[in-house]
């Protein structure tokens, strides 16, 4: 007899084959991913105030690295919900990230090691998780919240316990060194063994093409001064998308989060599988926080995470549960992080990109007769176009809290298009329904 | 009976148990003799000055637990006090140290425009949930970055005073509105002063035990946690009710950051508490949603937050082992309440089982 969560042969796959899905990723990203491009060239171009930063390689090589921490835990969270656990204690376990992080290149030298213990904390954190929330049957709420009151505690108590003998601070470590970087040859002129590669992507940057002087800096800044570090944490991408929908794993994984019950009746251990999603988000959550302060920042320090534990939460909402989503929100997100601190007027600009965005979504809402969501697109739209054309500068808080609003915006009138997993957030255990 | 009272009292004594034991070695991992601290906290903490400190900490944890135990009550989950205290306590500065009134009726100005504050920002979350089906911890948890990171910092940068501290802050409140001390009143003679918002805490305190056990809205609240469909079956609006609970919580909410604002601070700046929220949560739950079991978890964490400065000044331990502390407290005693839980229930089942044997 074949396995009760395996396809059976004498139906039609459930899934997509691999070409398939391939070529439907690529369409749609693609139609996105230009489309997108051409909307950010028309902003710089057309743009009141004046910016140049919109697409350059240097905006998106440093967009590229914030956005890492927001993606991981965003995965995280990812993973733990796909198993049915709701976990807002994201933000806990990434400080737990920053600090063990620093802390292991502290002591041992070597950033990697550094990276190895802030996965490490991030798994403890997530494990204690796991107990409380699956063994014990405690609200999962409540607990993300205990995880969001200890880590800072526990994380401040041990800096004054350990900094001070390196010349640090209760409220900081001393300076660390990340991982060295690499422009990736051909690409972004990348040296191979001393000979200097053409810089091809450069080429185009500088040539100041409409369109194609924006598609060169953009795919620019995702290939010159690359941290390997950086490179891992996109391969988590595609990672979690094969373990999740391409293995067995993923398949028992998931169903514990559709329907735990079921899972159970199959044979499935409902229990294991929401441990492993639970550890599995800490594991990813401590890698992002110890990518925030040993490679973006060189130093652990108290309150670096800022929230991107939430705005990590926002980014898997955002994304619909998945990780190409996920991974484009956090990008998003890492990019206006970015502009914010790079060119005072880009925000401004920006402003004239949502509103086109805005647009197109609500003539979109119209045609398929969804009407609530088209007057809110309008509104919001409007909202913002208005404030583009009547002011010359943006508050500099607007792109901190532009992922906040971005998924109240999604939540309140597109709600249609996001699904979370069925039976994510509910206490489940064996027998008891 | 006895068994019963049992249940309801052991997993709060278990939870403090467990967290004696780990604070002694957390103690003993810092190097400290754990006997010593315990006799230097002990001492210190029952000193005059620390338990007027503890009764001022213990006044904003207290308002915060109620205003979370408020949704509780009908199984939502206010994850927002955070935000909605900050916005309560910034707009009442501003319109404080601009409005001039006599005494008495320019701190009610002030309490309604906090309460003000704390409900509008709530109140979105509860239209959310209504109109949208919005989750309200997902909304409140936007909302918080939103106050927090947007409004107020926005606003306090366009209306900012220099203050002495070199730090962007709002004006400062008059002398008309602040609140009173306790202290020539009691004859108290500390070096701390006892703030008089104390009394406010106690009657909100009383105004909620009444509310939600003896009125029909406290009953509709009730009900619609309990059961939300037979509530709406025996004609609750279930719409109304949360938006309600939300605002009554928000409501709460906003006097959280006052007792600071009215009795020591009286302005509002980038320095301001946080985080008081986020401990109402972990209040309310240790006091089970109770008026009086919510004032005692305020006083003990208030209690363990002041007395154990000591531990520092004595080169003990840093005092953020607190944050630990109540960090055990809550996780052991939420664990012990759903085995107490659990362990109830399988009593019940037994207990209805010999019943029907009998009955054969």
């Amino acid at each position: 007899m074949s396995h009760p969560l395996k396809d059976r042969e004498d139906l039609p796959p459930l899934t997509r084959s691999w070409v398939q899905s391939l070529q439907a990723v690529k369409l749609n990203w693609v139609v996105i991913g230009v489309g997108g491009i051409l909307l950010l060239a028309i902003t710089e171009r057309f743009a009141r105030i004046p910016t140049t930063d919109l697409a350059s390689s240097g905006t998106w090589s440093i967009a590229l690295g914030w956005s890492i921490p927001i993606l991981m835990a965003g995965l995280g969270g990812m993973f733990s919900e796909r198993s049915g656990v709701v976990n807002i204690g994201l933000e806990g376990l990434l400080v737990l990230g920053t600090w063990f992080g620093a802390w292991g290149t502290l002591v041992t030298g070597s950033p990697w090691i550094g990276m190895v213990y802030a996965a490490v904390a991030g798994a403890l954190g997530g494990l204690l998780m796991a107990v409380v929330t699956v063994s014990f049957g405690v609200d999962h709420i409540i607990a993300g919240t205990a995880i969001l009151v200890m880590a800072p505690g526990l994380t401040r108590y041990l800096s004054d316990l350990i900094f001070p003998r390196y010349g640090g601070s209760i409220t900081q470590s001393p300076t660390v060194v990340g991982v060295s970087t690499f422009d990736v040859p051909f690409l972004a002129g990348g040296s191979i063994f001393g000979w200097e590669s053409p810089d091809l992507l450069g080429a185009l940057e500088r040539s100041d093409i409409f369109l194609i002087g924006e598609v060169g800096g953009i795919l620019r800044g995702f290939v010159f001064q690359m941290s390997w570090l950086t490179l891992l944490g996109i391969l988590v991408v595609p990672g979690a998308a094969y373990l999740l929908w391409r293995t067995r794993f993923g398949l028992r994984l998931r169903s514990c989060g559709e329907d735990p019950d079921a899972a159970d009746s199959l044979g499935v251990n409902v229990y294991k599988y929401k441990y492993y999603g639970v550890v599995i988000s800490g594991v990813l959550a401590g890698f992002g926080g110890g990518f925030l302060s040993v490679q973006l920042s060189g130093l652990y320090k108290e309150a670096q995470t800022g929230g991107k534990g939430f705005i990590g939460l926002a980014t898997m909402i955002f994304g619909n549960w998945r990780p190409t989503g996920t991974a484009s929100g956090a990008l998003l997100f890492g990019f206006t992080e970015t502009l914010r601190l790079r060119d005072p007027n880009a925000p401004h600009a920006l402003l004239l990109f949502v509103a086109i965005v805005l647009g197109i979504f609500m003539i979109r809402s119209i045609r398929r007769r969804h009407w609530i969501s088209a007057v809110g697109m309008a509104v919001v739209g409007g909202l913002v176009a208005a404030v583009y054309f009547t002011t010359d500068r943006v508050p500099n808080q607007l792109p901190q809290i532009t992922p906040y609003i971005a998924v109240l915006v999604v939540l309140l009138f597109a709600t249609r298009r996001l699904r979370m997993p069925a039976a994510d957030g509910r206490i489940w255990i064996k027998g008891s329904s | 009976m006895t068994k019963h009272r049992l249940l309801v009292l052991a997993p709060p004594l278990a939870a403090l148990v467990l967290a004696f034991l780990v604070s002694l070695i957390v103690l003993a991992i810092s190097g400290a003799d754990p006997i010593e601290a315990f006799g230097n906290v002990a001492e210190y903490g029952s000193r005059l000055n620390t338990l007027v400190e503890t009764i001022n900490w213990a006044t904003p944890l207290y308002l915060s637990g109620v205003a979370v135990a408020i949704g509780f009550r009908m199984n939502l989950f206010n994850i927002g006090v955070e935000g909605q205290y900050i916005i309560g306590a910034f707009f009442a500065a501003q319109v404080g140290s601009i409005i001039e009134l006599p005494p008495v009726l320019h701190v009610v100005a002030i309490l309604l425009t906090a309460m003000l504050g704390g409900a509008v920002w709530a109140g979105l979350a509860g239209l959310m949930k209504v109109t949208r089906n919005v989750h309200e911890v997902i909304s409140t948890i936007m909302l918080n970055g939103i106050a927090v990171g947007g409004v107020v910092s926005y606003l306090l940068g366009v209306w900012d005073v220099p203050d002495p501290g070199l730090d962007t802050a709002l004006g400062a409140i008059p002398e008309s509105g602040w609140f009173p001390s306790l202290s020539p009143l009691l004859g108290l003679d500390t070096r701390s002063e006892l703030w008089g918002f104390v009394l406010v805490a106690v009657v909100v305190g009383f105004v909620y035990h009444y509310f939600v056990g003896r009125t029909r809205w406290g009953y509709d609240l009730r009900a619609s946690g309990a059961n939300a469909t037979a509530a709406e079956a025996s004609g609750v609006d279930p719409k109304r009710t949360i938006v309600m609970a939300m605002v009554l919580s928000g409501l709460v909410a906003g006097l959280v950051g006052l007792p600071e604002l009215l009795g020591d601070s009286h302005f509002y700046s980038l320095r301001f508490t946080q985080g008081l929220g986020f401990a109402g949560i972990a209040v309310a739950l240790l006091g089970r949603n109770h008026a009086g079991g919510i004032a005692i978890a305020a006083l003990l964490f208030g209690w363990l937050s002041r007395a154990s400065g000591i531990l520092e000044v004595r080169g003990d331990a840093p005092r953020e082992i607190v944050a630990i502390i109540q960090g055990v407290i809550i996780l052991s005693v939420v664990v012990a309440y759903s085995i107490a839980e659990r362990y109830r229930r399988v009593e019940a089942a037994r207990a209805a089982a010999a019943v029907v044997g009998e009955e054969r």
